[in-house]
């Protein structure tokens, strides 16, 4: 359950900006999670409430922004999407696939009151 | 699913259905708002229908919420956060910082690899599910290795001490990282280990991850590469059913090969499998019991070795 770690981490960035930028209170938090990265979604929300407690995200909203998965095809040489690690081109079928984007977790803006 | 009360399909999938929502005393328990009544759903999305990407509560410059519906568009101004309008004030305010969530982690293990890096030190991660035979392979490691290189070992489980006593009695350095109820090892714990090691120079780094073939993919340690360990005993659809752990990967080494005889695996499709997920990931068979595949293991990791000290050769 490394969810737990993630939703520490975003926490920390979001509770370290929040006070430098002078604010109390954070109503609502956006992420951006490509759908090939390591996370469950689910899981993430569990902890993001969890972890909240008793801080400036207290209650807050979790926002996940989806952004698709992308990959080079060193057959076909040319960007696809790619919505799961295993998967075969879509294309020509090949394995021959290089992931270039969809695996990110960010942590994109927060709301603050 | 809607983000905003958790109603709808996730993406757990049970038997291959999306999770149920849980029911607690035979009441159904939602994971935020308990009805979408109880909530004004200002987020841009309509039940019922597929997933849709939310969006920023749209605004005016006033921070009035607008209503886009051509039947009933109107714009209030006691919708906003505030619940109030102030002439020229928005009433939230975002803060845009775009950062990536492991960015804390990866800061830790940039330093750990800058000093692996100065002190030319080899640092393998290894990875893989319970039981694939990791510390018997480190153990016999240790001991072909014979001294020729000076090692030291990190190692990573949740609880007992176990692993760096065995990886002790063989003469090398050992440190026991539990991580309680953690299910990883992060690059601050590595960090600190190996200030506590006192790693020497020109040296190769074996880190043994916790047993476990999910969460030790996301997280760096600084390591030159990631590992993992695949044991015959285990199935050949490993790599696909733990993509995530085969795509960090540099090498595979495909373990207890000794046991093929008597087992009905298919180490060629699970070659296979593990590069359909990342097609530029290595393979080395090898048996820790019977010691076949070790030179070639062994062989790798000295070029690994050798490289780390010319890349060291030329920074200076």
């Amino acid at each position: 359950m490394h969810e737990m770690s993630l939703a520490e981490g975003i926490v920390q960035l979001v509770e370290d900006a929040a006070r430098a930028d002078g604010c109390t209170r954070v109503k609502a938090v956006w992420l951006e999670i490509g759908q090939l990265a390591a996370v469950e979604k689910e899981a993430l929300r569990f902890c993001f409430d969890a972890v909240t407690r008793d801080g400036i995200a207290e209650g807050a909203r979790l926002e996940i922004i989806e952004t698709a998965g992308q990959g080079w095809c060193m057959k076909c040489e040319a960007n696809v999407v790619v919505t799961a690690l295993y998967e075969a081109c879509p294309i020509c079928g090949s394995y021959q696939i290089e992931v270039t984007g969809g695996n990110e977790m960010r942590v994109k803006e927060f709301e603050v009151e | 699913m809607c983000t905003t009360c958790g109603c709808g399909t996730g993406h757990t999938l049970i038997g291959g259905h999306a999770l149920k929502q849980r029911k607690a005393g035979g009441v159904q328990v939602q994971y935020r708002v308990p009805d979408h009544s109880a909530h004004d759903h200002d987020h841009v999305h309509t039940h019922g229908e597929q997933d849709r990407l939310p969006q920023p509560i749209p605004q005016t410059d006033e921070g009035a919420n607008v209503e886009n519906n051509s039947l009933t568009r109107a714009i209030d101004f006691g919708a906003g956060p505030a619940g109030a309008h102030a002439p020229g004030l928005t009433q939230a305010r975002m803060v845009k910082i775009e950062r990536d969530i492991l960015s804390k982690n990866d800061g830790y293990a940039s330093e750990n690899r800058s000093y692996l890096a100065a002190h030319s030190i080899f640092a393998l991660n290894l990875v893989s599910s319970p039981g694939s035979g990791k510390t018997t392979l480190l153990v016999k490691t240790i001991n072909a290795l014979n001294g020729s290189i000076p090692l030291a070992v990190i190692e990573g489980d949740q609880q007992t001490d176990n692993d760096a006593a065995r990886i002790r009695a063989t003469g090398a350095p050992a440190l026991q990282i539990n991580t309680g109820k953690g299910c990883h090892l992060d690059a601050h714990m590595v960090g600190q280990a190996m200030q506590q090691l006192s790693l020497q120079d020109d040296s190769l780094l074996l880190i043994e991850n916790v047993g476990n073939l999910v969460c030790p993919a996301s997280f760096d340690l600084g390591e030159a590469h990631k590992v993992a360990i695949l044991s015959v005993t285990e199935g050949e659809d490993k790599p696909l059913k733990y993509p995530d752990m085969f795509c960090a990967s540099d090498l595979m080494l495909l373990n207890k090969c000794d046991l093929l005889p008597y087992l009905e695996f298919d180490a060629d499709l699970a070659v296979e499998n593990a590069r359909k997920v990342n097609p530029n990931i290595q393979v080395i068979r090898i048996s820790a019991t019977s010691g076949d595949g070790m030179e070639e293991w062994l062989e790798w990791i000295k070029v690994g070795c050798e490289k780390t000290v010319k890349e060291k050769a030329c920074d200076e």
